[in-house]
Order: C-alpha cells, then sequence, then structure tokens
C-alpha cells in the first residue's frame, strides 16, 4: 500500500466513488480510497437507487437539481450504462395535513425551478394506472426525477477514477487517525499506515466511528432501513413512487423488478442489518393497498441498510472545525445516492481549491451549534 | 400483468457453459469478472448478477465459488464462507405477506 496520498478517501460507496472521480478529473490523481469491505458493500450498494429533488429545504433540493443534470449524462461520461430512468417520482398523501404539506413543499421547489406539481388522485392514476387513487387525497409528481443502478454508477466512477490514477484499497479498515498539531498526520489502517494531505470522511453509517478517531464528535446515529425485491415482470412502471404517509418507497428496475421499502419509526439506532419479518408484512401490506396487482409478484429477496442520519436530515459536507485536513462527507440521512454527483463536485472544488460553496457552508459541521430547519420529507 | 417474457437465448457456445441459468451468465464471463478485480463471490454477484435470478443462487454459487477458488488459488471454504444468504427462502408472492 502507499505510504502516502495527496487525498485519502474513507468509504469505497457512491460519495467517495464520485469524489475520488471528481479529483482525479481536476488532476488530483494521487488519491487512494480505503474501504472496509468492497465498493457498494454499505448503504450504496443496499439502496433503491431513487433520485429525486422533491425535497423541503433549499439545499437539499438544489444539490438534487443538479446532481439529476449530471446523472442525465452519466452513462455517456463513464462509459458504463448506469440505467437511468427518468420516469418521475409520484409523492403521495393520505390527510389534508400531508396534503397541505406537499402545498408548500411545491412552491418552494418551483420557486426554485423544479418543475415539480400538486395533483389530484385521478391525475396520479394517470401516471400510474395500477394505483388505488381512494387511498390518497393528493400527489406530487416531477417528471424530472427518476432512479439508477447504483452498482454500475460506483463502477463506473471507480474504473474512470483508477485510470486516471486512483488506487482503491478493499478490505482495508480504517483503524485509527493520528492527530497532531491540528491536522491528521497518519491513516491507520489493517493493511498498513498512509500519510494523508486530505482526509474524506465518507465511510456513511461508520462516519461517526471515523471521526471519533480523531477526537471529533459527529450528532450521526445508524439507523436500519428495510427493502425487497420481486421477480422481474415486462416493465409497466417507469415512474418511482413513495408515500410521506408511511415512508414507502418503490420503483421497477430496468431488469422489471419492483424494488422497495418502507421506515419503520420504531426503529432505534444501532449497526444491525438483519432482516425482519415485521418489515415484510408491512411492507407488502402497504404496497398492496397502494397498488393491489402487485400482490401476485413473488419476493426474492430481502436485505437492510443503514441510513447515516443527522438531526435535520441533511448531510454534514466540508471543513472540520480545529482540523484543517480532515474533511467531511457523510450524514445523508438515505439522500446519499440522490446528491452523490453534485456533492462530489462541490468537495472537490474545495479540496483542489479552498472554494467552500454556499451549499458547503450551510451543511458544514458547524451548523449544529445554530439553529436547524430540516428536511421533512425523509424517504427513499 | 404479464410476466416477463423469457429472454432471448444467447448463442450457445459449447466452450462457454452458462454458469448461472437465471441470468443467463457464461464461464468465461465470471472468469473476465474475477480477473477485473472482482473476486470474491459478493463482489461477483453484484457484478455480473449471477445468483440474483428466481432461484437466489442455489445451482450457480457452488458453481461461481469452484471458479473463484481456482482462478485465486484460495480454498474453497473459504470462498464460500463470503456469501450471504437472504430470506425468504422460496419465492413467495407478496399478498401472502400481507395478511392477518
Amino acid at each position: 500500500m502507499k505510504r502516502r496520498a495527496d487525498v485519502v478517501i474513507i468509504g469505497a460507496g457512491v460519495t467517495g466513488a464520485a469524489l475520488a472521480y471528481e479529483l482525479a478529473r481536476r488532476g488530483i490523481r494521487d488519491v487512494v480510497v480505503l474501504e472496509r469491505r468492497f465498493p457498494c458493500s454499505g448503504a450504496t450498494g443496499r439502496c433503491g437507487g431513487g433520485i429525486r429533488q422533491q425535497f423541503t429545504t433549499p439545499h437539499n433540493i438544489r444539490l438534487a437539481m443538479e446532481s439529476v443534470e449530471r446523472y442525465g449524462t452519466l452513462s455517456e461520461e463513464l462509459g458504463v450504462d448506469i440505467e437511468f430512468i427518468q420516469g418521475g417520482y409520484l409523492i403521495l398523501a393520505e390527510t389534508e395535513g400531508e396534503r397541505e404539506a406537499q402545498r408548500k413543499a411545491v412552491a418552494l421547489q418551483n420557486d426554485l425551478g423544479l418543475p415539480s406539481r400538486l395533483l389530484t388522485p385521478r391525475d396520479a392514476k394517470r401516471i400510474l394506472p395500477l394505483l388505488d387513487e381512494t387511498t390518497i387525497v393528493s400527489a406530487t409528481y416531477c417528471p424530472t426525477d427518476g432512479h439508477a443502478n447504483p452498482f454500475r454508477v460506483v463502477e463506473g466512477y471507480l474504473a474512470r477514477a483508477r485510470e486516471r490514477g486512483a488506487v482503491l484499497e478493499k478490505f482495508t479498515e480504517v483503524v485509527d487517525l493520528e492527530v497532531k498539531g491540528g491536522r491528521i498526520v497518519k491513516v491507520r489502517t489493517s493493511r498498513g499506515d498512509v500519510s494523508p494531505g486530505t482526509v474524506v470522511n465518507a465511510a456513511g453509517a461508520w462516519s461517526g466511528e471515523i471521526a471519533r478517531m480523531a477526537g471529533v464528535k459527529l450528532p450521526n446515529r445508524p439507523v436500519r432501513h428495510e427493502i425487497a425485491i420481486t421477480e422481474p415482470v415486462e416493465p409497466f412502471m417507469e415512474v418511482m413512487v413513495i408515500s410521506i404517509h408511511n415512508g414507502i418507497y418503490f420503483s421497477q428496475t430496468a431488469e422489471g423488478q419492483i424494488i422497495g421499502g418502507i421506515g419503520n419509526p420504531g426503529e432505534r439506532p444501532g449497526h444491525d442489518t438483519s432482516s425482519s419479518l415485521g418489515f415484510l408484512r408491512r411492507y407488502a401490506r402497504e404496497l398492496t393497498r397502494y397498488v393491489p396487482a402487485l400482490g401476485q409478484l413473488a419476493v426474492l429477496r430481502q436485505w437492510a441498510g443503514l441510513y447515516d442520519v443527522t438531526p435535520d436530515a441533511q448531510p454534514i459536507l466540508g471543513p472540520t472545525p480545529g482540523l484543517e485536513n480532515f474533511v467531511q462527507a457523510n450524514g445523508f440521512s438515505g439522500h446519499g445516492f440522490m446528491i452523490a454527483p453534485a456533492v462530489a463536485r462541490h468537495l472537490a472544488d474545495y479540496i483542489e481549491k479552498g472554494v467552500l460553496s454556499e451549499n458547503l457552508a450551510r451543511l458544514s459541521l458547524e451548523r449544529f451549534e445554530r439553529e436547524l430547519h430540516g428536511e421533512a420529507f425523509v424517504v427513499g | 400483468m404479464t410476466r416477463h417474457p423469457s429472454r432471448v437465448p444467447r448463442r450457445k457456445d459449447p466452450d462457454d457453459p452458462v454458469v448461472c441459468r437465471c441470468e443467463e451468465v457464461t464461464v468465461s464471463q465470471v472468469v473476465r469478472a474475477i480477473r477485473e478485480g472482482h473476486d470474491t463471490l459478493e463482489e461477483l454477484k453484484r457484478h455480473l448478477r449471477a445468483g440474483m435470478g428466481p432461484c437466489q443462487g442455489r445451482t450457480c454459487l457452488p458453481l461461481l465459488a469452484r471458479i473463484l477458488a481456482r482462478e485465486t488459488g484460495r480454498p474453497l471454504p473459504e470462498v464460500m464462507e463470503e456469501v450471504s444468504i437472504r430470506p425468504p427462502l422460496v419465492p413467495t408472492p407478496l399478498e401472502l405477506w400481507r395478511g392477518g
């Protein structure tokens, strides 16, 4: 393993991979990506692949809009078919309160230039003909949202980054960070030590542990989210559906399978990624309530991943107070895949030129000492 | 809802047998993927989709493991240990899960 590197990225999920690529593209080629297991083995490879812009905070909306623009041309740029299906996102609401929240969200989104709109149940059924529209009071729809295959995205980013000189060290666990004079001077791993220029903490649900090694406290908590996939059927829905009523999300992959999950409000923080029967029952019940025909489909497998959740459900990006070469890229709260292309760009600009974009400044670790305005729609 | 039409079978090559029948992955694809660096069962599965079809790897995982052990020179039990088995063990219609 290399003894030193300009940039050491901890974590080969979508954030670490995208950042390695963006840095390499800017000519910063001396990059090492350290991965405890293998690329995509954490949350990225376990997520539903949704790419949504319909958020409720300006930063989340802007980062997502920038990412969608990037995802649109990413297959071509990376030379890998990332299976991007831009079929829109349909967000379901079941109560008057939820409809009001949707009305406000659409107003903010439209102000920022996002073409989302509020729909009646009947309009929603036009977009998804198999929907039982009697279950909802309203919906919102944004035609430029979509979904893609996380494995292909990470493979593409890493392949192109490695061609330009970045090095991936898999099955390499960071065991300690040595701090001296306000800097991280050594990254100790299970396979040797690296002296870093800059260290990026892109370790997802393990970011808190990584930060603690450098004496930094993050407010992130890992929370299990379960997910399941069915056998493939002929393509019948391009739209991805989520509900702010119960936190369900589902879409049809390029392969034809229905992939989806549902949040569990009672889930306690921790690193458990086991699968539960309770999840499958709740998911099946809610999914078939909205789209009864899906009851015929067989579930092939279920699994779980970890959301890396912050108190305001927005990521922690950029510099760390007190440690000049420690950059945070975590706390995505279930939305990392959606915004990774934009996040990587902002962070690469910061690492290359020291330019702190407005988004990075607002999403810094320091904000937790100020008043918070959180993201309300924390779903796939 | 119509089932997915069975995919068009690729031209048969007697020198390149199919390892994963659900996803139609051949021996040469597996060997190439291993040489590209996808050298654990979990990585092979994610890269090639082998083992992700309706049989959930019942047929192909032992075959994949053998090829992997041969290509990497690692013992077979060690290679096999790396793969996680995910529920349900048999494909089951969603409507059977929603009751009661």
